[in-house]
Order: structure tokens, then sequence, then C-alpha cells
């Protein structure tokens, strides 16, 4: 087994820059994901690791061996497209026995009917694609794929076009799959939930740039950039100012308040910075409710509520005007917060997280519809 | 439910439905009438419906080195529409890009010119005293009296010609559907661009294939023009015969059986061949 690791790898179509000199380490037998918006180069990446776009500068290389000039069918790297691609004059057997057939394999037939059993379409074998459901479509694609035994299987948004349910389902079999094979699996998705729920390791791209890699819940818990802050999850970033260190703490000034970040949760490296807090680490205290000693805390008005069932999501409009989002864990010993109550929005610093503010911006928040926010 | 339906169907196939019956089904009843009619008979002393099937046996014992011949020139130039049509169909449908057009616009172009100009005008381009035998003829590829006027090759070449447009039209429509994530698929899974072309776009251009050699080989082996205009009588087709049977020797009993054997050997071509392709490509795009 051997890592997949691109170098400084770019790919330009005229003038626009689709990956910007992307380093990556994918370590061998490891599920990753790459975690983007739509155009934000995750799928050109994927491309180019499978031979499909030649990249403008820049190396792929799959342990020692440099293959970033050999043409798709000469890589040890397969396919899931996102439209699955079956050959539509194959049935399912062909379509899996596609890959063997081209390299002259032994025993194709035995080979297709365990793969067949592993995806779990056995007897599916003789239905064209035409015939099969958007799940089994997905499953064939994945069978075709997986058994030539590639070094790195790349899932192009494999689960796109799949209902919600069938989503989630797909999400724990892909993931059962890749840890009975062992083989390498590189997953292009959009959707932050998908990536956590399936990878090792998550590397969230930007505007053809890689922002953090790291396993989920160090992306989620500190993330290393305002995108991952708000694209991983949602995050409330109030701007403000740096005012120097105290002992392992640093201070923060913002709206005439001072707050305090403990240093090791800081990703920021000059004084105009975002001050952090994950809604579901913020806290509502009404009046009579005491704040814990050690939380601090923002005092506003409870402007928006919305029950959602394992949770209640809240907007605190501050004294300056941001609306903050607070998620309330339905455990049933909380009572509901009416509309207009004046509330104080607390949290303890360890939860607080320090980044990079480009200058002149202001707060960044939840989106207003609360909804979208079901807690990761 | 389904008669009120499809009441409206049936209404829209009456114009054309009418217009067949009118000019194809009457006309062809009346020539399988007059296959049977006397063969002693003449157009000026008239013909007598003696119900003749000997005259299709006759005209057959006569003309059959010209039927095998039509069918013989007919499936050479359909190869080799095909062998030229393909690439270039391709190269409109995958890589032409915004010349696309341009070139279909080509391809369509000589159906500008009538059908016996453009005849006529390969005459003079196969000619002895053309460039093109000059040129043969310098570099050894024909001997000194060789020729090409007047000869299988100037006629097959003639058919391929005429025919062409008909072959690429088809075939461009299947390879324009063509998905190219397809082929990318392909290449992902070990297969080089020529495996590629063999299990993945050939099988998909196969509706093409079918309908495009269909439309090549049925007007081909018909044909008498190129035969007229580019052969010799040795090398006539079965097209030849029946024109010269009806408007020179004025033979209507054996015109008209010669017409209905050309057409029950295509038509019997014609349904071994789609029971061989036709069903596979039809499957294929299901």
């Amino acid at each position: 087994m051997a890592d997949l690791r691109l170098h400084g790898l770019t790919k330009r179509f005229g003038a626009v820059t689709a990956v910007d000199d992307l380093d990556l380490t994918v370590p061998a037998g490891s599920f990753f994901a790459l975690l983007g918006a739509s155009g934000c180069g995750k799928t050109t990446t994927l491309r180019m690791i499978a031979g499909l776009d030649q990249p403008t500068a820049g190396r792929v290389l799959l342990g020692d061996d440099d293959i970033t000039g050999l043409r798709p069918y000469r890589r040890p790297v397969n396919t899931v497209f996102q439209s699955y691609a079956l050959f539509p004059h194959l049935d399912v057997e062909e379509n899996v026995a596609f890959g063997l057939r081209r390299r002259r394999q032994r025993d194709v037939e035995a080979q297709v009917e365990a793969m067949l059993a592993l995806v779990q379409l056995g007897g599916y074998g003789k239905r064209r694609p035409a015939q099969l459901s958007g799940g089994q479509q997905q499953r064939v694609a994945l069978a075709r794929a997986l058994i030539n035994k590639p070094r790195v299987l790349l899932l192009d948004e494999p689960l796109g076009a799949l209902d919600l349910t069938l989503r989630r389902r797909m999400q724990i079999e892909l993931k059962r799959i890749q840890t009975e094979v062992g083989i390498t699996f590189v997953h292009v998705t959009h959707d932050q939930e998908e990536a956590m729920t399936m990878a090792d390791t998550v590397a969230v791209m930007h505007a053809g740039r890689l922002e953090q890699t790291g396993p989920p819940a160090e992306l989620y818990d500190l993330p290393a950039t305002p995108f991952v802050a708000t694209f991983l999850g949602q995050s409330n970033l109030l701007a403000g100012d740096a005012a120097g260190r105290t002992g392992d703490d640093i201070a923060v000034s913002a709206y005439g308040a001072r707050f305090t970040v403990p240093a090791a949760r800081s990703r920021a490296t000059g004084e105009t910075i975002f001050l952090g807090v994950r809604p579901e680490k913020l806290h509502l205290a009404t009046a009579g409710d005491d704040v814990p000693p050690a939380h601090q805390h923002v005092t506003g008005v409870v402007t928006d509520s919305s029950y959602v069932g394992v949770s209640s999501h809240y907007l605190v409009r501050t004294g300056w005007g941001t609306e903050l989002a607070v998620f309330a864990p339905n455990t049933g010993a909380e009572r509901q917060v009416p509309l207009g109550a004046e509330v104080c929005a607390h949290w303890h610093p360890r939860h607080a997280f320090l980044l990079n503010r480009p200058p002149g911006e202001g707060d960044r928040t939840a989106p207003a519809d609360a909804n979208l926010g079901v807690p990761a | 439910m389904t008669g009120s339906r499809s009441r409206p169907a049936y209404l829209l196939l009456l114009p054309a439905g009418l217009w067949l019956i009118l000019f194809f089904v009457v006309p062809a009843v009346q020539l399988f009438g007059t296959s049977l009619y006397d063969p002693a008979g003449s157009l000026t002393e008239g013909y007598r419906m003696t119900w003749a099937f000997g005259n299709y046996p006759a005209a057959l014992a006569a003309y059959w080195p010209q039927l095998l011949r039509s069918l013989g020139y007919a499936a050479a130039a359909t190869v080799a529409c095909l062998v030229l049509g393909l690439p270039l169909a391709y190269a409109i449908a995958v890589k032409a890009g915004r010349w696309r057009n341009v070139l279909l616009i080509a391809v369509v172009a000589p159906f500008f010119t009538s059908f016996l100009v453009r005849t006529l005008a390969w005459q003079t381009i196969l000619s002895d005293s053309g460039l093109l035998v000059g040129l043969l003829r310098d570099v050894h590829l024909l001997g000194p009296d060789g020729r090409l006027l007047a000869t299988p090759f100037a006629v097959v070449a003639g058919l391929t010609y005429n025919f062409l447009p008909f072959m690429v039209l088809p075939l461009y429509a299947s390879l324009e559907r063509l998905d190219g994530r397809l082929l990318e698929a392909s290449a992902d899974l070990y297969a080089g661009p020529a495996a590629t072309f063999r299990r993945v776009t050939l099988p998909l251009a196969a509706p093409g294939i079918v309908a495009g050699t269909l439309l090549t080989f049925i007007p081909a082996a018909g044909d008498y023009i190129n035969a007229r205009l580019l052969g010799t009588p040795g090398t006539a087709m079965i097209g030849n015969v029946v024109d010269s049977a009806f408007l020179i020797r004025l033979d209507y009993p054996q015109a008209a059986a010669l017409s209905f054997v050309l057409m029950a050997a295509v038509l019997l071509l014609v349904v071994a061949y789609l029971r061989r392709a036709g069903a596979a490509a039809l499957d294929r795009v299901a």
C-alpha cells in the first residue's frame, strides 16, 4: 500500500484557476473526503488523479511512482462517477467485468459474482442498467470500480442522486465496504455531514485551495479558517481585535466588551480576528438564571425560535444588531425561551476559538433560516 | 378508453396513408398483375392476364448475373460508405466543435445538384484523359493502358459517392448522442482508445450503423444511373435491365417480374440482416 500524494497540483481553464497549487497526502488505506461547495475544484482534483484531466502544473504521486503523465487506462486508479456512467449496452455482469476483461484476467465470472455479493446485488447480473433503481445502479458503479482492486478508489459525489434515506444507508454501506476491502477511498462531496459520517480525514477545499485537513472532529472543534467554521457546521463569528496575552489566555476586545480565549485555541496570527463559538456551545440564561462563573457572555433579545425536535434553535439579537444562533438540546429539563425575552448568551472560553479576520469584515453568523442548522 | 385516445393518432396517419395507398400500393398491385401477363403479348397488341408465373423463372434464368452483380455492387458500396462514413461521422459528432454545422452542410451539399449531374461529373473525374488516371498511371498503380471509367470500380465508386450522405447522417445522429462520460468510464476501466471504440462507441452507434447500411444498400441495389454512366454493358445492374425491358425492349411482363425479383431479394437480405444486427442494436438502445 502506498500513499497518494499531490504536489503543487494546479489546473487552469483559460483565465480560471480551478485548482490552485494543491499539496495533499492521502494516507494508504484511509477513507479520505474532499469537501467543498460546487465549483471549488474538488471534482477537477479527482479527475486529475484519475488522469481524465491533465494538470497545468504539479505532480500526482502514488507511493514513489509519478503517475502525472499516465493515460487513465494505465493508472491503478478507478472511479465511481457521479452519474454512474454505466454502459447501457451491457448487462450488470458485463459492466462489472469490463475492467477485468480489458486486462485479460482469469476466472472473471467468479470474481464478478463475489463482487456483486459484496455490494448486495447477487442475482442481478443479467439485468440491464436501465432496469435498476438509482441505488442499485450506484452499487453496480461501485462494484465495477472496486473489482479491479485499484490502489486508490475515487468517488465523485456518488450518493448525490439518491434520496435522503437511501443516501444514509449507502453511507454506512460504503464505509463497511471500505473497511472490508482496505482500499484507499477518496470521496468528493459537498455534503459536510456525509464527509463527517464516512471519512477518517476530511480536506476542505474552497476556491481551488485547501482550507484545512484533519479528522472530522478536529475540523469541527477547532476550524482553521472562517470558511471551514461556517461550511462545516455553523459558527457565530464575532469581529474583534486581539488585545494582548495574559498567561495562557488571549484577550479579545469586541463591541466594547472583553473576552478571553485559551491560546491553544487560536488560529489567528494577527490582531484582526474573529471570535468564534458554535451555536450549540452557547447557552441561554434568562432573568433570574445564573451565568456560571467561568463563562463569558453577551446580552440580547430572542428574535426567532424554532423547535426542531432534538433541539430548539434561537436567534439572539445583540446590542450592536448581530443575530447569534443558539441551539439548545431538548433533553426535557429546559423550558422554551419566549420570543422577545431578554437573555444572556454565555459560553465557556474553552469552546471558543480565534481565527484571522480579513480587515474590514464584520460579524459572520448562521443563516437566518435556523432549520438548516441540524448540528452535525 | 384506448379507442378514443388513439383516434387522433389514426387521423394523423391518414394523409400519408392515403398517399401511400394511392401511389405505392395501387401501382405495386398493378405491377404485380403486369408481371403475370402472357409474355406473348406486346404493347401494340395488348396483354392478356394468364397468371403466367413462369415469367419469374424465365426472368431469373436470363438475368441472374445482373441480379447478383447488383447485390454485390450494392454490398461493396455499403461497406465502402461505412468505412468512409464512420470516421467522418465520428469526427463531426465528437471532434468538430464549432465546425460541426459547416461539416454537416458539406455532407449534404451534393444534394443541391442533381444526381445525374453529379454522376456525369464523375465521368470526367474518372476519364482516361483525366488527372486521376494520369496520376495513377504515373505511380504505376494503373498500367499504361489501365482505366478507371467503365470498370466495376467506377460503378462502385459512383454508388459510394452518391449514397455516402445516407450513411453519414444516421451515423452522425447516433454518435452525436453518445455520452462522453461513458468513454471516460471506459478509459478509467483500462480500455485504450481502440478497445473503447470497439467495446463502447461501436455498440452504442449500432442503431445508426443499421439505419445507415439499410439506407445505402436498398437504393444502391436498385440504382441504374451509375452503371449506365460509369460502367459498360459488362457491369450492368438489374436496374439497367429493368430500364431497358420497360423502355427499349418494351417487354412489360418481364420488366415487372424483374422488379419484384429485386424487391424480394432485397427484402430477404434486409430481414436476414435485421434479425442478426438489428435485434442486437435495438436491444442495446432499449
